[in-house]
Formats: structure tokens, sequence, C-alpha cells
């Protein structure tokens, strides 16, 4: 009794400040400009069920894509005992599902496979992090709480596996010794091995160790429920939507910004109707995060961290400060700290004297970019690095008029004599005099 | 190359003589302006005339596509240089447009039509592989033949457009060794003249991006870097030059291995 409302208070307690955080998250998200996404209904569908559910894009790194796949699917699967666990915690029985006789018995143990893959996974998983050193775990944007972010999840899973099967052993070691409460459950294929490691343990011990593991399992689960929002790891479930709503379009069209067509498009039509709000005049790009939309907002929380954009991105590889990972990190660092802002303010954000441009990202990274899209390219779950980076070349140029100097020369060309070069137009078709 | 002058419309002569071209060739300020592009210009034209097909340019009613502004974030310039253009190409009733640079491409391709501009697009290594296929173009390896031939893809053909097969089967056409870097296709790494680098200094770093890429295409000892991108074509040129293998390995574009290899 006493433990059924102790499990019911932790479960109404992690869910209610999970929920409490996720709509948080959902505020911040919602920090950004609105735009409307809500065509082409079924290719969205298909790029979430290939990308996030399918995971498609990983594959092109296989041996990363195997082992994210052991941990993804156990993950998933290993959910399904997480459900047995609940029944279990709120009316005190143990193994209730067991009533599915021989089905039961196989689920037990392809779950005990399914964690002993994601063990070996995040085993992986860490190694490549902390002793293999792969390079796009090592860049500077990850010294710090990033690290530990990604190390934390691991050893946690790490953990959570281990009591699993810990939990299992001494579970089959009750069964052995014929205690009523414990069923047999068919053939344990990895905890058998650590059976003989606690039969020496008396029946009551056994029952403190089971229950142990039991808690401890259950208990991770809603810390680590309750630390995703606060984690990289909230892509598991961020991959769906940002997959969702992912842009669809070929990737080498840029928005138009309909702000710049009212002023322009009179000059080429003077019966032009304007598209946007004339009263209301929304600054040109990007300064700070409520001036991206919350597409670029949500893209921010998804990211996991991965670096593959920035392991592709040719100015990174060649040594220069820009790295797309670091543009969506500071995104959502940024995010986060309006966000607390409002959270002190009643939930109106007082300026602070600080932007996502300036304090986070510097005009550096920004001026260094290709716009060749390989960082949108790699991201596993469509995160698009590059549409930020143009939003705060729009803002540079546009409202600061701050771009390198050569670049202003470009643009005075392109003014003047409509190439980028200082080449005379009555020139530009001289080239046709000698074709042979 | 022949002895006899290829005469080149441009559309106000089309127009004078009533006549309307199958498609405008547009050419861009590269291809317009700078040495060793117009020699890519020229080939693409070759190509045209040599399968009769009436094309037009704009001459000096051309202006920059705005590409580079836009990528550079001046959505202004951009959209002034885009309804420039847009004013004349509608005012041409243009409906199709081969262009050799894929800048142009995908800028009047996916940008225009936001801003009044409908015409259906094509690369010309698009228009080359279509001959072909169609079998308007005959083609023979000629000096090509058997040559190992690396391509580099460049970025607006390919991951902006997913343009990858064109060019590769037009130089494969060639009886060409067709060889790959690691780094191709949606993988391929810019040459580093993207996004309006083309026209300003790196920022610090230990590499340029085109050494780097320069370095990927040379591992493999090409006879022939083949690009489709005059702005490519500059950077891998020069990356060439910095390993001083200029005498090894070319840098040609798709439409100057068809035309040089017929003799077009």
């Amino acid at each position: 009794m006493i433990s059924s409302i102790v499990f019911c208070i932790l479960l109404i307690g992690a869910s209610t400040f999970f929920y409490l955080n996720i709509k948080k998250i959902r505020r911040n998200i919602f920090i950004g400009k609105n735009i409307d996404i809500h065509d082409k209904k079924s290719e969205r569908i298909k790029s979430m069920i290939l990308l996030a559910l399918g995971q498609r894009k990983m594959f092109s790194r296989p041996a990363s894509a195997a082992m994210h796949i052991l941990v993804y699917v156990g993950f998933v699967l290993i959910n399904i005992e997480v459900i047995e666990m609940f029944v279990d915690g709120i009316f005190n029985t143990h193994r209730s599902f067991h009533v599915l006789g021989k089905f039961y018995n196989f689920l037990i143990g392809f779950f005990e496979i399914l964690a002993l893959g994601v063990f070996i996974g995040v085993v992986v998983f860490w190694l490549r992090r902390n002793v293999l050193k792969i390079k796009r775990f090592m860049n500077a944007e990850l010294n710090g709480w990033p690290k530990l972010d990604a190390n934390t999840i691991l050893i946690a899973e790490m953990f959570l596996m281990t009591a699993l099967i810990l939990m299992n052993a001494a579970d089959q070691n009750l069964q052995l010794k014929h205690h009523p409460n414990y069923h047999s459950a068919g053939s344990f294929p990895v905890s058998q091995f650590f059976v003989p490691m606690l039969s020496s343990f008396s029946l009551s011990n056994l029952i403190l160790i089971e229950r142990f593991f039991w808690w401890f399992h259950i208990i991770g689960i809603f810390a680590f429920l309750n630390y995703l929002p606060f984690s990289k790891h909230l892509h598991i479930l961020l991959a769906f939507p940002n997959t969702y709503f992912s842009n669809l379009k070929l990737k080498g069209e840029f928005t138009t910004l309909d702000s710049v067509t009212d002023v322009v498009a009179p000059n080429f039509n003077p019966s032009y109707e304007p598209k946007t709000d004339q009263n209301n005049p929304l600054r040109f790009g990007v300064k700070d995060v409520k001036d991206l939309n919350w597409k670029n907002l949500l893209d921010a929380y998804t990211c996991t961290e991965c670096g593959r954009c920035t392991s592709a991105c040719p100015q990174n590889i060649t040594g220069k400060k820009l790295s797309p990972r670091k543009i969506m990190m500071d995104t959502r660092d940024r995010m986060v700290e309006v966000g607390k802002n409002m959270d002190a303010n009643k939930g109106i954000f007082i300026d602070d004297g600080k932007s996502l441009l300036g304090d986070y990202i510097k005009t550096e990274e920004i001026w260094a970019c290709n716009t060749c899209n390989a960082c949108v390219e790699e991201c596993p779950i469509n995160i698009d690095p590059l549409a930020i980076i143009i939003e705060i070349r729009r803002y540079l140029v546009m409202e600061e008029s701050q771009s390198p100097t050569e670049l202003n020369g470009m643009f005075s060309n392109i003014e003047n004599n409509s190439a980028p070069w200082q080449f005379a137009q009555a020139d530009r078709a001289n080239w046709i005099n000698d074709v042979n | 190359m022949s002895n006899t002058v290829i005469k080149v419309l441009t559309m106000s002569d089309m127009i004078a003589k009533g006549e309307t071209p199958e498609i405008l060739f547009w050419v861009g300020c590269s291809g317009s302006f700078d040495d060793r592009a117009k020699k890519i210009t020229k080939a693409i034209v070759r190509i045209l005339n040599h399968v009769n097909i009436k094309f037009a340019i704009l001459g000096t009613e051309e202006g920059c596509s705005g590409d580079p502004a836009k990528r550079a974030g001046n959505e202004f310039l951009f959209q002034m240089q885009a309804m420039q253009n847009i004013s004349i190409l509608n005012g041409y009733e243009i409906k199709k447009i081969v262009t050799g640079c894929p800048h142009c491409f995908n800028t009047i391709k996916n940008e225009y039509p936001a801003l009044g501009g409908n015409y259906e697009v094509i690369h010309h290594t698009q228009l080359v592989q279509e001959l072909i296929d169609q079998g308007k173009l005959k083609v023979q390896g000629g000096e090509f033949k058997g040559k190992k031939i690396v391509f580099h893809d460049p970025c607006y053909l390919g991951r902006g457009n997913n343009v990858y097969e064109a060019p590769r089967k037009v130089i494969e056409s060639l009886d060409t060794e067709l060889v790959e870097m690691k780094r191709s296709r949606s993988k391929g790494l810019c040459c580093g003249a993207g996004g309006a680098q083309m026209f300003k200094e790196a920022e610090n770093g230990n590499k340029e991006v085109n050494i780097e890429r320069t370095e990927e295409a040379l591992k493999l000892n090409p006879d022939v870097i083949a690009v489709a991108c005059p702005f490519c074509n500059t950077m891998m040129t020069d990356g060439v030059k910095h390993f001083n293998k200029e005498g090894q390995t070319k840098v040609l574009d798709v439409a100057e291995l068809i035309a040089n290899a017929n003799d077009l």
C-alpha cells in the first residue's frame, strides 16, 4: 500500500514537472515569429516516418548508425516493459503481464537482449567520445556542459540497463528458491549469467536487491524524463515534429523577404499591393532570437549536438571559426536565456542588452559561410543552420550596413554596372565577336 | 574549333528579324566577363550551334541574377536585380532558359517565381545530356577517351537542386574513366566560392577551402578535374596551380569536354 502511494506520488510529480517544462519549451519556441507550415501534409508525414522513425539519413555513417539503432530500438521497445512497471507500481503487483504466458516470457527475454544492445551501444558511444576522441566530438563549442551532458546521458543509460539486468538476476534467484510472489518468466538470456553472482544471498536480501533495482530503474526513468528538457537529448522527442515541419523545398531556394518586395516592387509595378503590414514594419533579418521564426527555434531545441553538420562544413574543415552546430547551440542557449528572463519578469521579456548576434554568434562566423548546404544535407533530422546564418547576414547588411569591405564593393558593382566585378555593362556581350 | 565564325544573336536581334528562339542562353557575369569562363560560354555556344538549336542571348540587357547579393544577405539588391531581369525576360516572353552557371540557374529557377518570373530553367549539363539521349548530339571521346576524369559537384547544381547525374552521364558518354572523390554528390565539398566568398578574403583559418578540395581531387591523379560552374572552375584551377600540377591535370567544364572532344 505504502509503495503504491509512493509510486503514485512519484509518477504524478514526475509527469507534472515534465509537463511544466515542456510547456516552457513550447513557450520559448513561440518567442519566434509565426510562419505558416500547413502544406503538403502527406509529404511531411512521409518525411517524419523516414527520417525520425526510420532514421534514414543516419545510414550515411554506418558505424554510428548501427549503434544508434541498437540504442534507439532498445529504448523504444523496453518502454513496453516500463508500462508493466507502471501497472505493478500503481497496484503493487509483480510482473502483472505474466498472464500473457509464453509470449510474456518471450518479451522479457527479448527485452534483455535489447538491454544488452543498448548497453553495448552506449559503451561504444562513450568510447568514441572519451577514448577514440572522434574529431566532431572535440570542437570547442562542446567544452563544459555539452560534454558533461552527453556523458551523463550515456552513463545514465548504462546504469538503467544494468539495473534491469540485475533486477532480473535477483528475480531468477527468487524463482529458483520458489518464492510464491516470483513467477517463472522464461529463460532470461542475459541475466542468467548473473544469477550465480547473487545466489548466496538470503531470500529477504534477494527481495531487497530485486526491489532496489526495480525502484532504481523506475526512478531512473522518471529522472531521465525530467532531464530531457534541459538536455540535448530532447531530440528523441523533437525529432518527430522537426522532421514533420522541415523544409520540403529545394535546398538552393532561399526565402524571399516580402517586406523587401514591398519596398522594391512598386518601382516596377505602380499598382503593386503590399504583402506585409506597413504600419508595423519588422526588422530585416535577425539580430536576436525573437526575430527568428518558430521553426528555427524548434531546430535549435531539437539539435543533439552530434556535429555531422560541422564535420561537413568546408569552412570548419579548413580551420575557420564557423561551426553550424555552434550556431544551433547558441540559438538555443540564447532562447533559454530569454525564456528565463521572461520567467523572472512575469512572462514579459525585459531588455537585457544582449542579443544572439554579438553576445553568442560573432560576425566572423557569419561571414565565413559558403551557403553550400552541406550542414543542412548532413543533419539526420533536417535542422537548418544555414537559414539562421542567412537571416543574420540580412540583418547585418540591411539594418547595420556592416558587411566586409570587399562585399560592399561587390554590391556597388552590381548596383552600378550589374555585375559583381567592375566591368562596363556595355562590354557584356563582347565575347560574341570571336566565337568560332 | 572551326574556322567559320558562329553568329550569336541577341533577343533584340531576333525580335528585329521577327523570330523567336527555342531557348534563351543566360550567359551570366562570369561567362560574359571572365576570360577563362568565356571559353566555357563559347563551348556552350558551339554545342548549341552544332545541334542547330535556335537560341539567343540577352546581351547587354542581361544583368547579374542577384545570386551573390542574395547569399550575402542583401535582399534589396537581389530583388532589384531580379525584378529588372524579370521585366526584361517577361517583356521578351521567354519560356525556356539554359545557363552555364549553377548560381544563375538556381536563382532564376527557384527564386524568380516568387517575384513574378516563371521559366523553365535548365543547366547546360542537363541540356547536353538531353541532346545525347535524344540522339541529337552524337559524341566521341576524342582526346578524352580512356582518360581519368573526376567530377566536382557544384553546390547549387548538386545539393541545391539535386542534379547529380546529368554531368556524370555526359562525361561517361566520352568513354572516359569517371572516378569519384570520397566527398561527392550530396556529400560533395564546396570549392570555396559560394555564398559570396568568391568576392572576399577568407576568414582566419588554417587552409583555403579550394586547396582542401583540389587536394582531394588530385589524390586520384586525374587527367581532368571536370567542373560545371565557372566559379568552381576558377577555384579548382587555382588549386591545381597551387600544387604545381597544371602539367598533369586540367580543369575543364563539362561543356568544354564535349566541344573539345568533338571539334565543335
